[in-house]
């Protein structure tokens, strides 16, 4: 009840009296353990990076995540690795050891990029380094280049490598938990932090607890506990819950678990869906997507979430269970107004189904300042068919950034269905999809330019698409 | 082996990759008693504080102190201009620090600033230059640098061009934010950590502040996360915070920003604006310029007036321009204090004369490197067209050669011939004749994608305008086993300092590179130092601990002559050994000559002064020679721009850059690469706003973004100038902190060359900082002009 236990550099810990907002950075600084440093407290930028081990066939994995973002109580049965726990006395890791040769210049977010490198290092299977594990790791000095070359200078662990000869283990069992630290004078309310281990253990809590806070990868609520000091007595850590966890593949749909992660989800979906494939990269960074799930990104229901807009393009549906079932709810219908869904009091997402087949032709688009881990500013998810004559037969536009809810463009659609795939109908439709919907101006795009935006990227989709199909 | 000039890893690389590097805030732990401080931050931009009511505080479980105006014993403020009020009465913009709280957790100092009790009284608030110049607010002196009859030179040139164009200002975003860690020891002595580049003035401020003569405080800062030019001045206020919280207190105090408060309490790169008018003949040769700067100061002085000398001094970048009259004001704002960063003023009058340099060549219809490369400085007497090398002044016998090497403020441009130098060297490594054709046929097979090419120079000149702050002292300790501490004023930011001050260290005692220990930078070891800063930390420093070294080098050679029975000037110190030019292979070790001068009562430890030779400057009349030497460099970049969203990115950079003889080109290389993507950021996606009530709109890593590894040029070559030795700098090294910069105005140039190719000619506006929604919008207008012209 009053303690977590959890295994840090391969050392049993146990830790009571700590405040179950704390995050893992915050207690590591705590412990002398400074390695690990607070750059932007939201995610942003990595130099808070720690490793988790998580569960990988019979043996386990090594995932980079945001510390920052990381609850202490969530690391309950845990195994967690920090940069001090790289090195082997005063021998360096080979990763710290490539990052010598001009990869820190401050070395402020140093210890952040050799823990990403080193979650990618020990990827099993790992061919050539693939950057996109450095996507959530910001550098202000040295212009990337050298870490890079650094990245790329890396071989195969060696076999007596402690780290990899751990991974030939299986992951501690993560057990369902109730946490609730005794009452101090510096933590002066009752706090409690459950993780149930099944869904009926969940809703046997939520029914005390009924204002309880649902936690799945925590990569947007511990940003509002960071940044808006937001609290909440009862949070309930979703993230070992096995009925969320579904990963299936049917004739009639694929279904994915709500609280899988989206690297999870990509890793097991191997570019099979070719419209996700394209657009996992550019959700948010690899630190962010070791955490993240669809059930949260959908959850949140913010307009310029990057999961609506494809998944409003395959169509897909939501499974919503609650205490008295389950009932599906298609997405388009799911969010209601501003940050508003569809789900019910004790109601959750317990998956995301998407329909087959597929729709042959798909794209994403993503308007953002930056290319690699920025919030969109329109955002675009087009799936269509095409007849033999070359008439849309079936078309869905997902969108995010226009209205204050993702929305599908329904008139858009409409206007395109059954018309030849050619520069007239674009023409048409591009009119249509700008009147359509009325963006705002913030200071990630004007109203003009999201306006502009809707109708080229329409037209962007049909200057990339074959004039004939195959 | 030489130690000067090898490449070798940052000094503290190991330390930065284990974690085990110590930044101000991680000696927390240390201090288990620190008590935590919070701001209470105003929410307007501009107000009378009415009533200030800290008593609620108190009531938070863990809040021990708040502090106010009332607590300072010695002056509320933390400026040297005295503008800056560290608990003020009026606040001055939004977000401003009006007291703080400590406590014995972050979070119950954070309860406790929420109940400290305000009101305020509103006021009229200006947020913008255009309001600034309306209502005439302005602060500091009018600058103004003026040559020859510019008026005269416009009613008589060919061509005249007018325009205007706004800069964007930039946050630092160094990793680490401030901090600082205060504590009072038995003799009320104030130790304070503080992540600042500046620890003498941190000093002065914090005794300033509590009315404590300097000797009673000392600063030390072990290292930086990134200062950028954020930590010169503006680290101040939170030391004094802290150190005013431990005097009362006598408990350690901590003060760490998180980055909503450090973006919104610190002070940012300025926003300029400028407007000009050009005359300029056919060829596209400059006949006279009059353009005037006005920079977002912000709230307070702080070091605007020196950033706005700056940027007069570079609006020629690298360009003989004979006519020329620069104007300059820096306008008062209820904006947080814009302060120094990287480039210092610099790079807003670079990208101006660039921006002014492209629309006289598309104007022409000319090539921008062809115009460019016919304005440079150049020698004395030569010139693009022959009449030009010359002239008869009216009432003299014989015509006089133009002063073609001579900038708008009277210093001589040396080594000029290095501008023409290295573009060609680039121009051909770069191969750009060759792909200016490719990206022309690329253009022409892409209706919706285009691509561009720029080739930019960048002249930046070296040493603190103020010549006062060209000084620097060291000091040298040898222990008797012949291990070395180095002392010296600079500070460690990343940028190297220290590795830098380690290799001139060795290479001047002729010891090994593992002997020498840096020490961390604390005013008790050498005072009344300068900021590390204007780039200029290893030429200043590295003079300083070279003298120092030099002076026990020449105390160890008599020692070693006596033993080996020759004249002190033959004796040679080489890799931590000691030998006569006559017998080589008769070798003492450095220890037993060490030992040796112990024994014969020979000090074994100096202290090292340097001064910049040379330097003079006009302040009112802006005339003189302000700076030691000019850094040279040119930067190729080619980019390709989607025309549906404005999307781009940066397909190849080729760089060459002067950094004398490198005296650690890992180092420099870093220093060029890193410095290029930082000013690629400001001028591409880096997009500081404020709202309409004055807050910063983008106070948050997920609204201001930072280049990441996307914005990693596909192809990156850099490429040191060699054979480059600079006289009377240490080892012949020159400065490389900022320069490099500015290399990346070629890629908004790129950008600009792209969006160009949506059209059909003539000028292109493109506003700064070229986002997607920028260019997207550039490319329209051009668009628009086709359709206008009915093509």
């Amino acid at each position: 009840m009053g303690e977590i236990g959890f295994w840090l550099n391969g050392q049993k810990v146990q830790v009571a009296g700590v405040d179950p907002h704390t995050t893992v950075l915050a207690w590591l600084r705590q412990q002398g353990l400074t390695g690990s440093k607070e750059g932007c407290a939201e995610g942003e930028c990595g130099a808070c990076a720690v490793l988790l081990l998580r569960p990988d066939g019979s043996g386990s994995r090594l995932e980079a995540v945001n510390g920052c973002l990381l609850l202490l109580s969530s690391l309950a049965g845990q195994e967690v690795w920090t940069v001090e726990g790289l090195a082997r006395g005063k021998a360096l890791h080979p990763v710290q050891e490539a990052m010598l040769q001009g990869g820190s210049q401050c070395g402020y977010c140093t210890p952040g990029f050799v823990v990403s490198m080193a979650a990618e290092y020990y990827r099993k299977g790992r061919q050539e380094f693939d950057l996109e594990a450095l996507s959530g790791n910001l550098c202000r000095c040295t212009g990337y280049r050298p870490i890079k070359a650094a990245a790329f200078s890396l071989g195969q662990p060696p076999e007596h490598d402690p780290l990899a000869r751990r991974l030939a283990q299986p992951a501690p069992v993560v057990e369902s938990l109730d946490y609730s630290p005794s009452v101090t004078s510096t933590l002066p309310q009752a706090q409690r932090f459950f993780r149930p281990g099944s869904l009926r253990e969940l809703f046997q809590i939520q029914a005390e607890h009924p204002s309880a806070k649902l936690v799945a990868g925590g990569t947007d609520w511990v940003v509002e506990v960071n940044q808006r000091f937001a609290r909440a007595p009862v949070q309930i850590d979703l993230g070992h819950l096995p009925e969320l966890q579904s990963l299936s593949w049917t004739h009639e749909y694929v279904e994915i678990g709500a609280g899988v992660t989206l690297s999870e989800a990509e890793r097991w979906l191997q570019g099979r869906i070719p419209l996700l494939a394209e657009w996992f990269p550019r959700f948010a960074s690899r630190l962010i997507r070791n955490r993240a799930t669809f059930g949260g990104n959908l959850g949140t229901a913010s307009p310029i979430g990057d999961s609506p807009p494809v998944l409003l393009a395959l169509g897909a549906s939501l499974v919503l269970v609650s205490a008295s079932g389950e009932r599906e709810v298609a997405l388009e219908h799911f969010f209601t107004a501003y940050r508003q869904t569809a789900l019910r009091p004790g109601e959750l997402i317990k998956a995301v189904r998407i329909p087959l087949p597929l729709l042959p032709e798909s794209c994403f688009y993503k308007v953002s300042k930056r290319p690699m881990d920025d919030i969109s500013t329109v955002a675009m998810g087009i799936a269509m068919q095409r007849s033999s004559t070359g008439r849309v037969e079936a078309i869905r536009i997902g969108l995010g950034g226009v209205a204050a809810t993702p929305v599908r463009a329904y008139q858009t659609e409409a206007a395109l269905l059954g018309q030849p795939w050619e520069e007239s109908s674009l023409r048409k439709a591009a009119q249509v999809l700008k009147a359509e919907f009325k963006p705002i101006d913030d200071h990630r795009g004007s109203a003009a330019y999201r306006t502009a935006m809707l109708g080229n990227l329409l037209w962007k989709f049909y200057t990339e698409t074959p004039e004939v199909l195959a | 082996m030489k130690a000067v000039g090898k490449a070798i890893p940052h000094e503290s690389a190991r330390e930065h990759v284990t974690g085990r590097a110590l930044y101000t805030d991680d000696l927390l732990p240390r201090y288990p008693q620190a008590l935590h401080a919070w701001p209470v931050q105003a929410p307007h931009a501009h107000a009378r504080i009415l009533r200030l009511d800290t008593t609620p505080a108190y009531a938070v479980p863990g809040v021990v102190r708040v502090l106010s105006a009332s607590d300072v014993p010695g002056l509320n403020d933390t400026g040297l201009k005295q503008d800056e009020p560290l608990f003020p009465t009026e606040v001055m913009y939004y977000g401003q620090a009006v007291c703080w709280v400590l406590a014995e957790t972050e979070e119950a100092a954070r309860l406790g600033a929420a109940q400290v009790a305000l009101e305020y009284q509103p006021l009229p608030a200006i947020l913008s230059i255009w309001q600034a110049i309306q209502q005439g607010s302005f602060q500091g002196a009018t600058l103004h640098a003026r040559r020859g009859n510019p008026e005269q030179a416009l009613a008589a040139s060919p061509r005249v061009l007018e325009g205007e164009l706004e800069l964007g200002g930039q946050e630092h975003f160094y990793l680490e934010t401030h901090a600082a860690l205060a504590v009072l020891d038995e003799a009320d002595h104030l130790l304070v950590h503080a992540s600042t580049q500046h620890p003498s003035e941190t000093q002065e401020i914090v005794a300033q502040v509590l009315g404590l003569p300097r000797n009673r405080v000392t600063v030390q800062c072990v290292r930086m996360g990134g200062g950028f030019g954020g930590k010169e001045v503006q680290a101040n206020p939170y030391a004094a915070v802290a150190a005013l919280g431990a005097y009362l207190t006598r408990r350690p105090v901590r003060v760490r920003l998180n980055r909503l408060q450090d973006i919104t309490l610190a002070g940012k790169r300025h926003p300029f604006y400028a407007r000009w008018k050009v005359g300029f003949s056919e060829d596209g040769l400059l006949h006279a310029l009059q353009m005037e700067l006005y920079s977002d100061g912000g709230w307070s002085q702080d070091l605007s007036e020196p950033v706005l000398a700056r940027a007069v001094c570079h609006a020629d970048n690298a360009y003989y321009i004979p006519h020329m009259d620069v104007k300059g004001r820096v306008c008062k704002t209820h904006k947080t204090s814009q302060t120094a960063f990287r480039g210092f003023g610099g790079p807003q009058g670079m990208v101006f004369i660039e921006e002014v340099m492209d629309r006289v060549a598309r104007s022409l219809g000319l090539p921008p490197e062809v115009v460019r490369e016919r304005n440079f400085y150049r020698a004395e007497g030569t010139g693009h067209r022959a009449e030009e090398s010359h002239i008869l002044k009216p009432g003299a016998q014989s015509p006089e050669p133009v002063p073609h090497s001579t900038t708008h403020y009277g210093q001589v441009v040396k080594d000029v011939e290095r501008i023409r130098l290295i573009w060609d060297e680039l121009k051909a490594s770069a191969d750009f004749e060759r792909r200016r054709l490719e990206v022309a046929r690329y253009n022409d097979q892409n209706p919706h994608r285009k691509r561009g090419l720029a080739i930019t120079p960048v002249k930046f000149g070296i040493s603190f305008n103020l010549t006062a702050f060209n000084q620097a002292g060291a000091l040298v300790l040898v222990y008797q086993d012949g291990s070395v501490q180095v002392n010296h004023g600079g500070t460690e930011m990343g940028q190297g300092l220290h590795t830098k001050m380690m290799q001139v260290a060795a290479q001047t005692l002729g010891v090994l590179l593992e002997s020498i220990r840096l020490m961390p930078t604390r005013t008790d070891k050498v005072p009344n130092t300068s900021a590390t800063a204007a780039s200029t930390g290893a030429d200043l420093n590295g003079g300083a601990v070279r003298d120092a070294c030099e002076k026990i080098k020449a105390r160890l050679a008599g020692v070693a002559a006596q033993k080996l029975g020759v004249h002190p000037a033959d004796v040679v110190f080489e890799d931590g050994q000691v030998w006569s030019l006559w017998k080589p292979e008769e070798r003492l070790g450095f220890v037993e000559v060490v030992r040796a001068a112990y024994a014969q009562r020979v000090q074994l430890f100096a202290d090292g002064f340097y001064r910049t030779p040379g330097l003079h400057w006009d302040k009112t009349r802006m005339w003189g020679k302000p700076f030691h030497y000019f850094a040279f460099g040119a930067a190729v970049s080619e980019v390709e721009v989607d025309g549906f969203t404005g999307q781009y990115r940066l397909r190849r950079v080729d760089i060459l850059h002067d950094v004398g003889d490198s005296l650690s080109p890992l180092v420099d290389l870093g220093q060029v690469e890193g410095g290029f993507i930082q000013g690629m950021g400001w001028l591409t996606l880096e997009d500081l706003r404020w709202d309409a009530k004055g807050q910063v709109a983008t106070r948050t890593a997920s609204s201001y973004k930072l280049p990441s590894f996307s914005e990693l040029p596909e192809v990156f070559n850099v490429r040191l100038l060699p054979r480059a030795t600079e006289p009377g700098v240490v080892y012949g090294s020159k400065a490389v902190g900022e320069p490099p910069l500015m290399l990346a105005i070629s890629v908004r140039e790129a950008l600009r060359d792209a969006v160009a190719a949506f059209g059909r000619g003539g000028i292109v506006e493109l506003a700064s900082p070229a986002t997607p929604e920028a260019v997207y919008w550039a490319i329209e207008k051009v668009r628009e002009r086709i359709l206008v012209s009915g093509d």
